[in-house]
């Protein structure tokens, strides 16, 4: 039963990252997820000393109010005129320096292990459930990260056409009269919240390699946006579920594993891909080498 | 003030001083090239990618040495820049996508390598994974010599290299056109970064490394158009840094030294970022409200003008 739990949530994070990570990667913006988690810090800290509970519902409200400010912070910087990868790496080190500082200042005598409460760990997840009015309705991270999911679903869903417009051509979708930058911080609260609500259940890594490793994968595979998302959420679930049997027989991390085979998955679309792979397009520059030496050959 | 003066007696106060104002200034400098070159989170893609380098130079050697596993570190950051640039030449993966695939994919197989290594060696593993997140306060003379002769590297490579540099962080093409050796260059970059961060995540720590390669050169753009002039802004706005990081830290109830180094290097930036001239925000403000009211004082003449010719 455990087994089936901790392969349904790595399944559930898989296609909620998968989802956004077409996005994300589309819009050249891949590494937001990773700025996140590393950037909502100081929000924990903060909700952590003004609740004084360890209460994980208010430190996940604390993490996402910094996952919203970080995300608008990165796009000021950026309208500034700061180029887009310096603007997410200098928000990000700032405020996890806040954080750091913080937790040095004020939790120094108090028990806040950070490696429990910022990052999870997905075995656990089976025994952290909820209870709702004395009823045990099962492990919170299905719960929470299957309402992250529901959320997607709802607005990408409903707003399919927008987004994608938005994603390839924003000048277009300007003058489309789509209000770009309100669907540009509706996708990034979407992440904001998706990162937040998995990586406290499930650690950093897996939501950060969730994110862009599927997504990048279906993207050397298809030329359609729908068929980016679906082979996306795929390859995520694959993952997902290969990585837990290979975590099982290597007796090692799960999360790790899970993010591992996902890699092995990337690669092999890499070289293999019927249209972008590189064995095949190898393969046929070879070919037209040959003839075209060929014709040479004739024509002399 | 004297309680100031007294910490800079401490021989150790120093050690850190001098480690951390070194080590603000040849990032700062390598910066430049990585921002420029729009490579700015290739630090965070190198820190995060050496994890598994220094498990398996655990592994193979079962001892645990800081310089084996520099090695380690090293060794899988280098793979790691050839990674990325396989995948971007190769594919139609974009360069940030790239660096988060090796970041995620390295990172997790290291902690994949990590629990490999708890569960199968027992008690001595402990500190590995410390060995990422690095204590700026414990710097001691040798890490210290170690940054001088990176320092030392870094900087001098870049004097040397500058016009090749140069070339390559505005126009790799035409450099490539002019014969220049450009896929040798981009990878002597890569290697300076390498080493840097290498040298940098066992001092301070994988996040005061990517802020300290990313923020100053953000900060001395604000100031200038030329790139000599950025690279040496970018270098003393790093050590800069380095120096009110670990005042600070000394001063006030010993706080961690890298997370102020970093905030101080922020601080820099968002004072950058207002009054820089022409383009600081508040320069943008004045331009744009002088040039409201040079329009208002045209039209207010043409108005003028137009009345004077009808009646």
């Amino acid at each position: 039963m455990s087994d089936f739990l901790i392969i349904l949530t790595g399944a559930l994070v898989a296609s909620a990252c998968g989802i956004l990570g077409c996005f994300l990667i589309l819009r050249r913006m891949a590494l937001v997820g990773d700025a996140i988690s590393h950037a909502v810090l100081p929000g924990i800290v903060i909700a952590f000393l003004i609740s004084g509970s360890r209460d994980s519902f208010i430190m996940l409200l604390g993490a996402s109010a910094v996952g919203l400010l970080t995300v608008y912070l990165i796009q000021m910087f950026e309208n500034s005129g700061v180029q887009s990868d310096a603007s997410i790496g200098v928000v990000f080190t700032a405020l996890f320096s806040v954080g750091v500082v913080l937790v040095s200042l004020y939790t120094r005598q108090i028990d806040l292990d950070l490696d429990c409460v910022l990052y999870g760990e997905i075995n656990y997840v089976p025994w952290n459930t909820i209870t709702l009015g004395g009823v045990d309705i099962g492990p919170k991270a299905i719960w929470t990260v299957g309402i992250a999911l529901f959320l997607i679903v709802l607005f990408i869903g409903l707003f399919y056409k927008q987004f994608k417009i938005c994603s390839f051509d924003p000048a277009m979708a300007a003058a489309c009269g789509i209000p770009v930058a309100l669907f540009h911080y509706l996708l990034m609260s979407l992440v904001s919240v998706t990162t937040v609500a998995s990586f406290e259940s499930v650690g950093a890594i897996l939501v950060v390699g969730m994110l862009i490793v599927p997504a990048a994968t279906a993207y050397l595979l298809t030329d359609r946006l729908s068929a980016m998302i679906g082979i996306s959420v795929g390859v995520g679930v694959l993952s997902a579920v290969l990585g837990y049997y290979a975590a099982y027989a290597l007796d090692a991390s799960i999360a790790g594993c899970m993010v591992s085979v996902a890699g092995v998955l990337f690669l092999a679309a890499l070289l293999g891909s019927p249209k972008h792979g590189v064995l095949l397009r190898n393969a046929r520059r070879r070919r037209y080498l040959r003839e075209a030496n060929a014709a040479e050959g004739r024509a002399v | 003030m004297e309680a100031l003066f007294n910490a800079f007696k401490d021989p150790n106060t120093q050690w850190v001083l001098l480690g951390c104002m070194l080590l603000g200034l040849s990032s700062g400098v390598l910066g430049t090239f990585t921002y420029l070159r729009k490579e700015s989170l290739m630090g965070d893609a190198l820190a995060h990618a050496a994890l598994p380098g220094v498990c398996i130079a655990f592994m193979l050697t079962g001892v645990k040495s800081i310089f084996l596993f520099l090695i380690g570190a090293a060794a899988a950051g280098l793979l790691a820049t050839f990674g990325i640039g396989y995948i971007t030449r190769n594919s139609r993966i974009k360069q940030d996508t790239a660096l988060g695939i090796i970041l995620s994919v390295f990172f997790g197989f290291g902690i994949v390598l990590l629990t490999q290594i708890q569960h199968s060696a027992g008690g001595n593993q402990s500190g590995l994974d410390k060995f990422l997140f690095g204590q700026a306060a414990s710097m001691i003379m040798d890490d210290v010599i170690v940054m001088s002769v990176i320092s030392v590297l870094v900087m001098g490579s870049c004097a040397l290299l500058f016009k090749e540099f140069k070339l390559l962080s505005f126009d790799p093409g035409f450099a490539r056109g002019m014969g220049f050796p450009v896929p040798f260059l981009e990878q002597l970059l890569m290697l300076l970064i390498v080493v840097i961060v290498v040298a940098g995540i066992q001092a301070v720590g994988v996040v005061l490394m990517v802020a300290m390669l990313i923020t100053p050169a953000v900060s001395a753009r604000y100031w200038t158009e030329k790139l000599g002039v950025m690279v040496i802004l970018s270098g003393v706005f790093g050590a800069l840094s380095g120096l009110l990081g670990t005042l600070i830290s000394t001063t006030a109830n010993n706080l961690p030294t890298g997370p102020l180094s970093v905030l101080s290097a922020t601080a820099l930036f968002i004072v950058s970022l207002l009054i820089a001239p022409r383009r600081g925000l508040l320069a943008k403000v004045w331009v744009r409200y002088s040039v409201k009211k040079q329009v208002k004082a045209e039209s207010a003449q043409t108005r003028l003008e137009r009345r004077l010719g009808e009646s």
